[in-house]
């Protein structure tokens, strides 16, 4: 293994598993907080180009520049309206569990992020929107803001840099749409969470018509260390165009499932065997990987082995890093099930506001579930790939493409396994019986 | 929202809870809520109240709670909105129970990562102790819901029953737990096989002085 | 201006438009569902797809897209094609296959679309989802499952209507739209969402199953329930008018109609007067033409006599009466029957001068003693639309109401008029279109009228290019009555004084016939309610749907209505009885046809010569008492039955008991 795993000193999130306490006196021990108004005073534009160029990409699953993107904030005000950072801990894809460690271990990092990723942008306030299941974490994150109120490191004259600032935590309450980022800024407005339509952008017009923008945990909290240990130190890792260090969360067959910080790039084998303890019943036993979440397309063993985990390694396999959430699935998986299951998920998330997404979903997981028992017809596959095809792109947002892509994915790799799979239903003698029966 | 809300009869329900009303406590947190808006904007906190109001009627009612008809409109008066609005959030979000569930409410995640990992042993566990989808048993103990990924992935399969998450269950470990519920006994929340949290079992492979102390790489830098 | 080409036709848009419009600009048709120019845009249903360069790689909606310069759109492609094929399959997979029972089979955007723009077959297998019924109120029937969630009821009642009852519970395919708790949506307006229903979900309940769009005959009327003069089509099959939909007039009623206007009338088919009546020995029994004018020429009433006009009547009958009691050598013409006597020296001092599309304009109004929402509830949406998109304040003086909108209430005394609190008279002073509104109450206070007046001048309502000051009538009669004389000085107490020995009544069923004890009132008009009862003679006559017309709205706007059906069995058109009646008394008027009455009335009256708004020069009577006193009342106590015919309709008196005085009718209607 030639790979050049990360090393400890050069990991952000050092109690990323909890083992020491979460709060300010701990945290500030292990580096958070420290000087903080120093980092303020290098000024707006400093900070922005310092993010810039660090090559930090968001790391909610679009993997848009952040630096680019806070610098579509407007400069300043014409016409009075505040501006607002939104903190998207809405960690819902199926398979991403980083932020839940980043809020319930290291708050104190996010917390001072958004203080200094809200001065960059000229914000007014952060709302962190946490998913209501997370209640534990919710606590944590209240406790710790309390904290840093008390202590002066946030509300006026911020950590004493002379900018006020607040830090709101907001709860949702079970929707994985919210996650979207203008469906998040419905939900924060207290509405159902059915996202907008854009243009307007949310730097435009977001949370109360107000410039807004709408950042990941982890783009945020790696924010104050990137900062402290410069753009050149965060941009050695990983390749080109895509550097940084990275919370995996690789679940699913792999002997220890785990987080983990690593590595941008880091190929897939070597992560897996360093971090997981290997596939479960060894790399022959390896069936497909979902590399980024449930909505990317899953990838075949073969071609996922030596990939490098990064944005533009999973691209070129026509798939995505997304949250860099790896579901691993070796061969004992139903494969036509595990993508069912998901599109069960996406008919039961969907918002249901616009057609193609409330009527497509229901209908390709009811035919994925005609997949799953063979009892489709073989002319059903195209017509299922072209229903994917009909909800992709057509929708208001992207949950259409995420609901469509994990079929296309199976489709386009097992294809001869769902073929057989009809072919055996229909030769089995039961299946008159099976049409006896329903018909009855 | 369980699959299919059986919203009780609202004749009923407006008798039992017409008169509800956050308790002083609850009235503080309310206050707190909302003051994290702009003026003007109290709309905002409407999840908030409506989860401190089906809180209080699971203090009430000793479940997780639920949000009867009066309720969701005390809570719309409570912020100027029309009932309409509120109501429409209760229905889309599913975190509020339209209807009333048992002392402990199940959740059972039953999406693809946690599928993979046993959830099927998990309801299976249930199902052994009486328990049905979308039902509640009929000593009141009990209401299973399948609920889609809660983002614990790297520790499936997973419950949350009321507040707590369950990890790294098997048929066995599920069924455990149920039993010491139901005897009123208190589990421990979190992995239930020696996990700190989502490191690999047996013990992280990286950042291990940070087990023993809290320990500063700053000097390494 | 924005120049964009639309499949290679260029064409300059306004600032400001969406593709989609810029598309119809160049004559393009878009098909769409959940787009309506009256209501916000939800970019929902994705049937506008369009493909639009520069952009993604992927089609847009077109209605949600702002047109900008050197934008090229395409709506001929393949993509786009496929786009709206596979829309439209997705909003079939659901939809049942039911249209033979739908009523909104023949006028179904579904329909048309789908042949237009559909694959022609479904591969959808599965079983379809199917909806319960949801309760909305009296005349809408639900059919949910037909559902296509445009949403366009839920953004109608929420911004228009300002009765925030209909949502969508749930989400993705479960998602309903839905009454709140499925109870009767309150709001006058309700009527409107089957209208904007681009499918069966919503239709109307009265006309369920009643005919197809297909067999109706399709006549453009005018409205008569308010002063508003909504523009409908009066659909009617045979002699029975089966709807009344409101027809687009952006000056007017937009496209909306009040559930009255709608629905009232199945009430033309209820309590008809179909035959003359003549009271012998105190009862009213059956007679002939004959008997009947001869009766009322046994009366030998010379120049004593007098005519008062209800709310519903033409002009062209109030001109035809007013011949006849003039050439009997009288002058006794009154149309406020309630007994308002204001003055009438300068009418635009008595018009609603900000115009009923201007009033949106308004950023401060004054309510004076009115609930617009009752008196006319297609103003009040006006006003509505001003404070929601123009920030308007509204202040009110009079009794409290919901109007749907915000309303500072000032308190009910209407001394107010003379000193305004602070924060209205500051507001008043620094706005830059403020307006007032006297409603119908108003007038009936002693010294209002003047106070009003006074308080237009002091704080300048009438500018160079601005009138604010409005009087809103209620009757649909009321202006054009005015501009024919109908207002004797005094009013009603002051005809009631010269003892008339003859009174005729033009359909006046809310004023007070006691002071008439003596006279011989002849009424003319359609049904059988208070006029009729008190009459001596009665001669039926048409309504509304069942004559040509002239109408002169609140704000002065000259309209026209065309005659849908005949009038139920003997009943005539009203001009032909005054011609018939005038020859047996003796002064024969002189005209033998309806054109030929025209003719004379527009000769004498140009105002009413052209379908136009009038404007009345600003000259406004001076020297009025001008120190109100005593409160502001609201005329009107029931929306659902203020005239015969709405009384007489069980649709109407259903809506009044279960929307206003909260009976429970749900359990019945189920």
């Amino acid at each position: 293994m030639g790979f050049d795993f990360l090393q400890d000193k050069d990991r952000i999130f050092t109690n990323v598993y909890g083992f020491q306490s979460w709060d300010l006196k701990a945290a500030q021990k292990r580096g958070d907080w420290d000087k903080t108004a120093d980092l303020i005073k290098l000024g707006n534009d400093k900070i922005i180009n310092e993010i810039k160029e660090s090559g930090l990409r968001g790391r909610g699953g679009a993997g848009f520049p952040t630096g680019l993107k806070w610098s579509f904030m407007p400069k300043e005000s014409p016409d009075g309206r505040p501006s607002f950072l939104v903190v998207n801990a809405d960690e819902s894809e199926p398979g991403s569990c980083k932020d839940r460690e980043i809020l319930r271990n290291d708050p104190h990092k996010l917390i001072e992020g958004a203080l200094i990723a809200g001065f960059a942008m000229r914000a007014r306030a952060a709302y962190i929107y946490i998913r209501g299941e997370y209640i534990m974490e919710a606590k944590v994150m209240e406790a710790a803001v309390k904290e840093a109120y008390d202590a002066g490191l946030i509300g006026k004259n911020a950590a004493k840099s002379g900018y006020d600032f607040d830090v709101f935590i907001h709860r949702g309450a079970g929707a994985y749409i919210c996650g979207e980022e203008t469906a998040m800024l419905e939900s924060l407005e207290g509405k159902k969470g059915q996202p907008r339509l854009k243009p307007p952008f949310p730097a435009g017009a977001g949370l109360y018509g107000c410039p807004t923008t709408v950042n990941n945990v982890e783009s945020i909290a790696v924010v104050p260390t990137i900062l402290r240990r410069g753009a050149t130190w965060f941009s050695s890792f990983g390749r080109e165009n895509n550097h940084g260090t990275k919370l995996f969360q690789v679940s699913g067959h792999v002997e220890k499932p785990a987080v983990f910080e690593e590595s941008m790039s880091i190929p897939f084998k070597d992560m897996i065997e360093k971090h997981c303890g290997g596939i479960t019943g060894g790399w022959d036993n390896l069936l497909a990987v979902i590399p980024g979440g449930s909505s990317v397309p899953l990838v075949p063993a073969e071609q996922i082995m030596d990939a490098p985990m990064d944005f533009d390694g999973l691209r070129d396999l026509g798939s995505g890093l997304g949250t860099a959430a790896v579901i691993v699935m070796d061969k004992s998986t139903d494969i036509v099930r595990a993508i069912s299951r998901i599109s069960y998920f996406y008919k039961h998330e969907s918002c249901g506001q616009c057609t193609p997404c409330r009527e497509g979903t229901g209908w390709m997981w009811r035919v994925m579930e005609k997949m799953r028992d063979g009892s489709a017809d073989i002319a059903d596959i195209d017509t299922l790939y072209q229903v994917t095809k009909q909800v992709e792109g057509h929708t208001i947002c992207a949950f259409g493409d995420a609901a469509a892509w994990p079929i296309q994915g199976l489709i386009r790799h097992f294809r001869p396994e769902m073929e057989q799979r009809i072919r055996e239903n229909a030769a089995s003698e039961n299946r008159g019986e099976e049409v006896l029966e329903a018909a009855e | 929202m369980a699959e299919a809300p059986n919203t009780p009869d609202e004749i009923e329900v407006r008798a039992k809870w017409g008169n509800f009303k956050f308790t002083p406590e609850n009235e503080k947190l309310a206050k707190w809520q909302i003051a994290k808006y702009p003026e003007g904007r109290q709309r905002s906190a409407v999840m908030a109240l409506l989860d401190i109001a089906q809180r209080q009627v699971g203090e009430e009612t000793k479940t997780q709670g639920w949000l009867p008809v009066p309720v969701i409109e005390y809570v719309a008066d409570y912020l100027n909105m029309p009932y309409m609005r509120v109501y429409e959030v209760v229905t889309f979000y599913t975190m509020y129970n339209r209807a009333p569930v048992g002392r402990f409410h199940v959740q059972v995640c039953g999406t693809t990562p946690c599928m993979l990992r046993g959830s099927d042993d998990v309801f299976a566990a249930c199902k052994n102790k009486g328990m049905a989808k979308g039902k509640t048993t009929p000593d009141g103990l009990f209401t299973l819901t399948e609920i889609e990924c809660i983002g614990n992935c790297t520790n499936a399969p997973v419950v949350q029953i009321n507040d707590d998450n369950y990890e790294d269950l098997d048929y066995d470990i599920m069924s455990r737990i149920l039993e010491d519920l139901a005897e009123g006994k208190t589990v421990p929340a979190g992995s239930q096989i020696g996990r700190k949290t989502s490191e690999p079992e047996g013990g992280p492979v990286v950042l291990k002085e940070m087990v023993k102390s809290n320990h500063d790489y700053r000097n390494e830098w | 201006m924005p120049i964009v080409t639309v499949d290679g036709i260029e064409v300059e848009v306004p600032q400001g438009a969406t593709v989609l419009q810029a598309a119809e600009l160049a004559g393009k048709e878009i098909p769409r569902f959940c787009y309506h120019e009256g209501l916000s845009i939800a970019g929902n249903c994705r049937m506008c797809l369009v493909e639009v360069k520069p952009g993604p790689p992927k089609p847009q909606a077109s209605c949600a897209l702002p047109a900008a310069d050197g934008q090229e759109i395409r709506t001929d492609t393949e993509m786009v094609r496929k786009a709206r094929e596979g829309v439209m399959e997705f909003l079939l997979i659901n939809h049942p296959l039911d249209c033979p029972i739908c009523d909104q089979g023949g006028e179904c955007d579904l329909q048309d679309q789908s042949i237009a723009y559909g694959r022609g077959r479904s591969r959808f297998e599965e079983n379809k989802r199917a909806v319960t019924e949801k309760y909305m109120g009296p005349v809408i029937k639900t059919v949910m499952t037909r559902c296509i969630h445009c949403t366009r009821c839920i953004r109608f009642a929420e911004e228009v209507a300002g009765v925030e009852e209909i949502g969508a519970i749930n989400r993705g395919e479960s998602m309903e739209i839905t009454s709140y708790l499925e109870h009767a949506v309150h709001s006058e307006l309700s009527g409107n969402v089957v209208d904007l229903c681009p499918v069966g979900a919503l239709t109307s309940k009265p006309y369920a199953f009643e005919a197809r769009p297909w067999e109706l005959t399709k006549t453009m009327g005018i409205d008569v329930m308010d002063g508003v003069g909504t523009n409908i089509r009066i659909d009617s099959r045979g002699r029975e008018v089966l709807r009344a939909l409101p027809r687009l007039n952006d000056d007017v009623n937009e496209e909306w109609a009040t559930d009255k206007t709608r629905h009232a009338i199945d009430g033309l088919m209820r309590r008809r007067l179909d035959i003359p009546y003549v009271r012998r020995d105190g009862t009213l029994v059956p007679a002939s033409w004959a008997e009947a004018f001869e009766a009322i020429a046994a009366v030998k009433a010379g120049s004593s006599v007098a005519a008062i006009a209800g709310d519903l009547v033409d002009c062209e009958t109030m001109y035809a009466t007013k011949k006849l009691v003039n050439s009997m050598g009288s002058d006794m013409l009154e149309g406020r029957q309630t007994g308002l006597s204001y003055d009438v020296s300068n009418l635009a001092a008595v018009n609603f001068n900000t115009t009923i599309a201007g009033i949106q304009e308004a950023d401060v109004i004054i309510l004076v003693s009115t609930n617009t929402r009752w008196e006319a509830s297609l103003v009040n949406t006006r006003i509505r639309k001003a404070v929601r998109k123009g920030g308007a304040k509204v202040f009110g003086i009079g009794p409290e109401a919901d109007q749907t909108y915000p309303v500072e209430w000032l308190g009910d005394d209407m001394s107010l008029l003379t000193k305004l609190p602070k924060e209205a008279a500051d507001a008043l002073k620094n706005a830059e279109r403020p307006a007032i509104i006297l409603g119908g109450g108003a007038l009936s206070v002693e010294g209002a009228h003047g106070a009003a007046l006074k308080l237009a001048a002091k704080y300048k309502l009438v500018r160079d290019d601005w009138n604010g000051f409005n009087v809103l009538h209620i009757g649909a009669s009321r202006t054009g009555g005015l501009i024919l004389g109908y207002a004797f000085d005094g009013g009603i107490k002051a005809i009631a004084a010269k003892k008339p020995k003859l009174l005729f009544s033009l359909g006046a069923d809310e004023m007070d016939y006691a002071p008439f004890e003596k006279s011989f009132k002849v009424y003319i008009g359609h049904h059988g309610d208070a006029g009729a009862h008190a009459a001596d003679v009665i001669l039926p006559a048409a309504a509304y749907t069942e004559k040509n017309g002239t109408y002169v709205n609140l704000e002065g706007r000259v309209q026209r209505s065309n005659k849908a059906i005949f009038a139920p069995g003997d009943a005539r058109e009203d001009w032909s009885i005054l011609r018939a009646l005038s020859d047996v008394l003796g002064k024969t008027l002189p005209f033998d046809s309806f054109a030929e009455l025209r003719g004379q009335m527009f000769a004498d009256q140009p105002d009413l010569a052209v379908e136009r708004l009038l404007t009345f020069d600003w000259a406004p009577p001076t020297g009025l008492s001008d120190k109100p006193t005593g409160q502001g009342v609201h005329p009107i106590k029931d929306f659902y039955l203020t005239n015969s015919i709405a009384r007489a309709s069980a649709t109407m008196q259903r809506c009044s008991a279960e929307l206003l005085h909260g009976d429970d009718m749900l359990e019945a209607a189920e």
